[in-house]
């Protein structure tokens, strides 16, 4: 019995410094990361000047409708009357008519400012993040309209599926304190 | 900061030329003193709830190890593990758990520009530091897709030992996997096929959701089948708790071998008194010494077939696919071209940069797979050396790697717990 004992506490005694070596090896790794660790966490973002109007932000996102939705900054934006990102290719005409639109989902205004310029804007809850719109001012246009992850919406996932799917590598983590890229901010400031 | 303020500079130097090289219109000046309207920016969730979630893992693990060792029941693991779901699955969307956790570790440790967060840091660290002392409390109760899986168990049926000796492999493998991917910064495999987060987040590819549901269908008869044969975070776990300072007993004070508990683990984690002596014990020294002495051997082989397939897992990589892609299509290999090639023509990056930039992560992966398979090798004879160890054991005992501290043999057992036998 006595031997027994002094078996259980040998093996303790082994235990216990594998123990320890398991908490040093813990605590350098923890020291090691910490130290250049980030307070702030981090969030998905997609880089507009990267972006090649795919249309995959639309399908890849894990929510039903995307976290990827179009924004449009109108100190860019030419206000045309024949826009681009507004209207498809050959409109009948240049007014409101559903058919005449580019959006599938009819999600951007039109409103009439003065002659002749004309005011855009995105019904966010309608967007899909499709990118027509992006496509068509991008192509033609001021690129005024572009897709940015919508932070109210994103689950943030640990692994984005659309960055994983994006054939243009625009995707990539930001701090969660500036969480957008928007094109011409830094420009006015 | 100053990374964040060179970009800023980065940005500002860029902007004029490509804001003014798209600027066709000029934005009008409107004599109606008409106002621009700015866009919104709807802000992500808070650092401060993030770090709520910290604390709420913390809390949950020291109420699972203080529940599992010493109030021993199986109701309040049982509720605990409910909550967890509800909190860390169903609210949190299954992001960030632990398991995840192990890439942004290994991708912060390896590519210097990335720079993990410190929740990451803590859901990585945390769990593990507990099951140092406590056992493997955090896959019990905290664990969300631990927890889905618990409330499947229906009628679990005993795997043989020998099958759940090998599929035990795959953990390995998978973690290993999960490790080469990350930190050569190709993918996050570990959470692209989360069978659960599916569920969580009541969306997903429908692949990932039929994989999901048969991981559940194949729960209710062998418990836990992601937990045993697949979660790379429970190669940690049980590394840890073979080493954890408290463990989970099966009885409150001694063991009768009364053999009520025999059957009573879905997980087969309850290992049985030894018979008191080995028939032959010359033919057990002789596999054992054969088995070490193979080892080296293993390692070496591993670590040689990882070297050879660095090329092919390397393609994971979806810079290493688009650079073979744009040769391809420069050959005339292939007749039509992809996004990611059109992408990269437009983007007016030179080819040569792109290649040399593969060429360097071909390099890094036949490195990293040559110690991903010397890995493996190593796994596997550890495996097989401990087939060949016999420990006596004089009670009925949870096996430290496999038990998951879920409490259900608290029940079986008919010893009631005495003052003077309380410690150990």
């Amino acid at each position: 019995m006595k031997e027994e004992k002094e078996k259980l506490t040998k093996r303790d005694f082994i235990k216990d410094g594998i123990r320890g070596l398991c908490l040093l090896g813990m605590g350098g790794l923890l020291g090691s990361l910490v130290n250049r660790a980030r307070a702030s966490d981090l969030v998905w973002q997609l880089d507009p000047y990267k972006c090649v109007q795919c249309g995959k932000c639309a399908d890849n996102c894990v929510l039903e409708v995307s976290a990827v939705k179009c924004v449009h900054i109108f100190s860019l934006c030419g206000y045309c009357r024949l826009c681009t990102g507004y209207f498809n290719p050959q409109p009948n005409a240049l007014n409101t008519a559903a058919e005449n639109q580019l959006c599938p989902l009819g999600a951007i205004k039109r409103t009439y400012v003065e002659d002749p310029y004309y005011e855009y804007t995105i019904d966010e809850p309608l967007c899909i993040g499709c990118g027509k719109c992006v496509k068509g001012c991008y192509s033609f246009g001021n690129g005024s309209l572009f897709l940015q992850v919508r932070h109210d919406r994103c689950l943030n996932c640990n692994d984005c599926s659309i960055a994983r799917g994006c054939p243009s590598g625009a995707y990539r983590r930001i701090p969660a304190n500036s969480p957008y890229l928007f094109k011409g901010v830094e420009q006015k400031a | 900061m100053i990374r964040f303020a060179i970009f800023i500079i980065m940005i500002l130097l860029l902007l004029p030329n490509i804001t003014y090289g798209i600027q066709r219109f000029p934005p009008p000046e409107f004599e109606t003193g008409h106002e621009l309207p700015v866009p919104t920016v709807p802000f992500p969730r808070s650092d401060f709830l993030e770090y709520t979630d910290v604390v709420v893992l913390l809390v949950t693990l020291i109420l699972a190890s203080y529940i599992a060792l010493k109030k021993r029941t199986r109701k309040g693991l049982l509720f605990l593990g409910i909550f967890s779901l509800i909190y860390f699955g169903f609210w949190r969307k299954g992001c960030i758990c632990p398991i995840g956790a192990i890439q942004n570790i290994s991708l912060a440790l390896f590519n210097k520009s990335y720079i993990a967060p410190i929740t990451a840091i803590a859901f990585f660290i945390l769990p593990l530091a507990f099951t140092l002392f406590f056992g493997r409390t955090f896959c019990a109760s905290v664990c969300p897709l631990g927890a889905i899986q618990d409330i499947f168990v229906i009628r679990p049926i005993k795997v043989p030992y020998w099958l759940e000796n090998s599929l035990g492999l795959l953990p390995y493998l998978y973690l290993g996997a999960g490790v080469l991917f990350s930190a050569t910064g190709s993918a996050f495999i570990i959470c692209e096929y989360d069978p659960f987060v599916s569920f969580f987040r009541r969306s997903g590819r429908a692949s990932i959701l039929i994989l999901g549901a048969c991981f559940l269908l194949i729960g209710m008869f062998v418990g836990r089948p992601y937990c045993r044969f697949l979660c790379p975070y429970s190669v940690l776990l049980r590394l840890m708790s073979l080493a954890s300072k408290w463990h989970v007993r099966i009885t409150p004070s001694e063991c009768i071998k009364c053999r009520l508990c025999e059957d009573s683990c879905p997980f087969g984690a309850i290992r049985k008194p030894t018979q008191e002596k080995p028939k032959d014990k010359t033919l057990g020294k002789k596999a054992f010494t054969l088995a070490i002495l193979i080892m080296p051997l293993l390692i070496v082989v591993g670590a040689y077939l990882g070297v050879r397939s660095g090329t092919t897992l390397s393609h994971v990589n979806p810079k290493v696919r688009l650079a073979e892609r744009v040769w391809l299509e420069d050959n005339s290999k292939v007749g039509d071209t992809t996004d990611a090639s059109v992408a990269f023509r437009g983007s007016g990056r030179a080819k040569e940069e792109l290649y040399s930039e593969v060429i360097k992560i071909n390099e890094r992966f036949a490195k990293a797979s040559g110690i991903f398979g010397g890995f493996m090798g190593l796994v596997i004879s550890a495996k097989m050396i401990q087939l060949f160890i016999r420990r006596k054991r004089l009670d009925y005992e949870a096996d430290r790697s496999q038990c998951v501290s879920c409490g259900r043999c608290f029940a079986y057992c008919p010893v009631v717990k005495s003052k003077d036998l309380d410690h150990e």
